[in-house]
């Protein structure tokens, strides 16, 4: 039971949506849009967030979008996971998220819920930093389209208030080969201890992270690491993990040193899958 | 939209469970779970973890299983909801008692919904389907092979 109450909106447009935040906003209501909600009715049930004020989203038009325009797909934030798993349009994409939490929590976890999540795991992040998407936010001054790596890697740093409408994504690369591989501790449905997904491009091999660190990652100088042509495999992921750029978390699902150890093994099992694929 | 700036905080409204409308009076904070238990005294779903952990609160919504606890009863509003009582005789409920697929039973009206929704969306199932669908529940009595066979038994007969 969720022990205080809010106020619940359900716009009918973006402008709307932005406006009734704002509003709320101003009447310190604290608000926050909703997309499946699981994450936000998870903490309000434990007291760990209170909004006053809760804006659905799913009733956007944007938001619910899943479709190419021209070489670009579009999929709105309010698109739940079994969405895009069961409309493999992107198809990096469909695979990643088929591991994210059970199939009965994917009929409710939104894409936009995942990528703006507090839960920092945000695996459904992976595939659109591997492929350079773009995301369209809107806020009081209008919409802006601007890359994902600009907003979401690494800790979301949207605008308070801005509301995520859309991820845009090119699809020249999703024919390209790659390997989305998720560990966990036990059950396949828990949080990962260590999530890769991977993509081999022309020039060279992508990756992003998810579990390893508290905070979910695709970074260059990792990339430049392990597409070192004069390094052996072994070399290059023990350069990699030595110069890891966040801290190893170490929890109750494992500890630094057994994510590390996972981690080695990951990498190398991705990389040789992936240097044996041909574009 | 309201007309107002204001949101709903509290409000009367009409929910389609088991075929029926059914008028309730609810917080905009409260879960569909608690209103199905509490205001229409449906507790064949139950409130196990409330977390979206256990899905023994898992009921059908416009065809798609749903834990319960993961869902503001306002978000309902227009949809189809169905729960463990709004099925009669079903095939998987007959199957259950067949295979024995469960103990204490606790978990039991989570799971025959979620076997439901899966033999509805996916009336020719694999195995690795199936697998994928029941990862979604937990039965602490382990009564998952008997599970896995109450859906065969409907599965292949149909």
């Amino acid at each position: 039971m969720i022990s205080f109450d809010f106020e619940y909106f359900k716009p009918a447009t973006v402008e709307e949506a932005v406006r009734a935040f704002w509003q709320a906003e101003a009447r310190g209501k604290a608000p926050i849009y909703y997309g499946g909600g699981t994450e936000i009715i998870t903490m309000a049930r434990l007291d760990q967030l209170r909004p006053g004020a809760v804006i659905d989203i799913k009733g956007l038009p944007e938001c619910n979008d899943m479709r190419f325009r021209g070489e670009q797909l579009a999929i709105g934030a309010a698109r739940t996971l079994t969405d895009v798993e069961e409309t493999p349009l992107f198809p990096l994409l469909a695979d990643t998220v088929r591991d994210v939490a059970d199939h009965t929590n994917r009929n409710k976890i939104t894409v936009g819920g995942n990528l703006c999540g507090r839960f920092f795991y945000r695996e459904v992040l992976l595939p659109f930093l591997l492929v350079d998407s773009l995301v369209v936010l809107a806020g009081p001054k209008g919409m802006r389209t601007v890359p994902v790596h600009q907003v979401l890697n690494g800790a979301p740093s949207l605008a308070r208030g801005e509301l995520l409408v859309q991820v845009l994504s090119d699809r020249r690369y999703f024919g390209l080969p790659y390997v989305t591989v998720k560990k966990t501790k036990m059950e396949r449905i828990d949080y990962p201890l260590v999530r890769i997904a991977a993509l081999r491009t022309e020039q060279g091999i992508r990756m992003a992270f998810s579990g390893v660190s508290d905070i979910p990652f695709r970074s260059l100088r990792i990339e430049a690491i392990l597409n070192d042509a004069t390094l052996s495999l072994a070399e290059r992921i023990d350069r990699v993990i030595a110069t890891w750029p966040v801290p190893i978390l170490n929890d109750i699902i494992g500890s630094a040193a057994y994510r590390a150890f996972v981690l080695r093994n990951t990498l190398r099992d991705t990389m040789t899958a992936l240097e044996r694929r041909s574009l | 939209m309201n007309n107002t700036d204001r949101g709903i905080v509290k409000c009367e409204l009409e929910l389609l469970v088991n075929g029926k409308r059914q008028p309730v009076v609810i917080r905009s904070a409260d879960t569909l779970l608690r209103v199905l238990r509490e205001q229409l005294g449906l507790t064949g779903a139950k409130a196990g973890c409330e977390n979206g952990d256990c899905g023994a609160c898992t009921v059908i919504v416009s065809g798609t299983a749903v834990k319960s606890c993961l869902m503001l009863a306002i978000e309902a509003r227009g949809s189809r909801i169905t729960t463990i009582e709004g099925l009669e005789d079903a095939p998987i409920q007959q199957a259950f008692i067949d295979h024995f697929a469960f103990q204490c039973g606790f978990c039991t009206s989570g799971f025959i919904m979620n076997c439901q929704a899966l033999i509805d969306r996916h009336p020719d199932a694999n195995e690795a389907v199936i697998t994928e669908w029941l990862r979604s529940n937990i039965c602490r009595c382990t009564s998952y092979e008997e599970i896995r066979k109450a859906i065969h038994a409907v599965i292949d007969r149909e």
